[in-house]
């Protein structure tokens, strides 16, 4: 009897202090939240003027660069899966991976090859534990992603493009990562990259019409020099959303394991208690058996 | 005559906006100075020293590592990869 009790004793203070570090891990996502918002609108301006200087060189000249022009043949694609460094962020990472898995699917129904890039120790470790091969991973920091991360990832990625399919190049790229909606929705996302499609748009009003620039030096040199920002600029942009939706993963896990937890100490208060009444009763008809017997001899 | 409206961008954040009389910097061709009614234009940005004469308060310098900018009906919008201002008690002045 006495043992149940202190069954449950335990199981109670080891939930409590369980529930602590949700509680403290809930906070601290909360926190850093609010910075990975700030820095998804602090990168805006940047991906605008790059995004409208693109679209400006692309419908003013006609210039084919190589990385507008859609190959003949798409024999192999890079695949660059963003994931987290850390789990205890609910199913983020499980998601993410999932619709990577969906596509690397796809792509191999299509004929192709797949490379596949990583992003955070949980993808490495995923794709580890399968024993499957990938290209290239880079981790750490995936929760306040460095600029520099996104210059590195668009290299490697520039020179596999640029390489040729013999040698181990690819084709096309895509990635997938998790777009950030709002608090409460983030969306795993496949975007391609490469090759850039150029889209034609009409101009509803005569203010988004862009004008006729002047180019310096020539408009192939222009774009040389913007395209591989622009490409940069997506994946900064796709990674810092990529964190604020884990950090907003995690503060979400992290509510529903506290909540969880204090559901848990309430169930075990209510048997400890339980097995506490049982034993005293028991006593007591215990010690009232005792006395009825003595008075009966 | 109307002013410049200039917006100097980096990688992940505003680096400066303000209104200017003046924006002098590097192409990969040679140096260019752009006033006010200017011609739209699309340039690649040298690595150097660009100097901005705002409305209010002196000159002042930023460094930047290379980038793009683009100048239309008096909106110049500089890119650069990373920018720094130089110390100076005008610049500050301006920082949003």
């Amino acid at each position: 009897m006495g043992a149940q009790i202190r069954v449950y004793r335990q199981k109670i203070s080891s939930t409590t202090s369980m529930q602590k570090i949700f509680k403290a891990m809930e906070l601290i996502a909360a926190s850093r939240i609010g910075k990975a918002r700030v820095r998804v609108t602090a990168s805006l301006p940047y991906s605008n003027a790059i995004t409208r200087a693109v679209s400006a060189v692309a419908s003013q000249s006609e210039v084919d660069h190589p990385l507008t022009t859609e190959p003949a043949q798409i024999r192999r694609a890079a695949v660059l899966v963003m994931t987290s460094d850390r789990g205890l962020a609910g199913s983020y990472s499980a998601s993410v991976l999932k619709q990577a898995e969906h596509l690397i699917e796809l792509l191999h129904e299509e004929g192709k090859d797949v490379t596949t890039y990583l992003v955070g120790r949980k993808a490495q470790a995923y794709f580890d534990f399968r024993g499957r091969e990938y290209a290239k991973v880079w981790t750490g920091g995936t929760d306040a992603p460095e600029f520099e991360t996104a210059r590195e990832l668009r290299e490697a990625l520039l020179q596999d493009f640029a390489t040729d399919f013999e040698e181990g190049g690819v084709d096309e790229i895509h990635v997938v990562y998790t777009q950030f909606k709002s608090m409460v929705v983030q969306e795993p996302t496949v975007i391609r990259l490469l090759p850039l499609e150029v889209v034609e748009e009409e101009v509803e009003s005569s203010s988004d019409l862009l004008p006729l620039y002047e180019f310096e030096p020539e408009p192939a040199d222009v774009l040389d020099a913007l395209l591989p920002r622009y490409i940069e600029s997506r994946i900064f942009s796709a990674l810092l959303q990529a964190a604020a939706s884990e950090l907003a993963a995690r503060q979400r896990a992290m509510k529903t394991a506290g909540d969880n937890a204090s559901d848990l100490i309430k169930k075990y208060t209510r048997l400890r208690n339980n097995a506490r009444q049982a034993e005293i009763t028991q006593e007591l008809s215990e010690i009232v058996a005792g006395a009825d017997a003595l008075n009966a001899s | 005559m109307a002013n410049l409206e200039v917006e100097i961008v980096a990688a992940d954040h505003a680096v400066w906006s303000g209104a200017a009389t003046l924006v002098k910097g590097f192409t990969s061709e040679g140096e260019i100075g752009i006033l006010p009614g200017h011609a739209p234009l699309l340039a690649v940005l040298a690595p150097g020293l660009l100097e901005i004469a705002p409305v209010d308060g002196g000159r002042f310098s930023v460094d930047v590592d290379g980038g793009f900018f683009s100048v239309d009906s008096n909106r110049v919008v500089i890119v650069a990869d990373g920018a720094r201002l130089q110390d100076g008690t005008a610049a500050n002045a301006g920082i949003r």
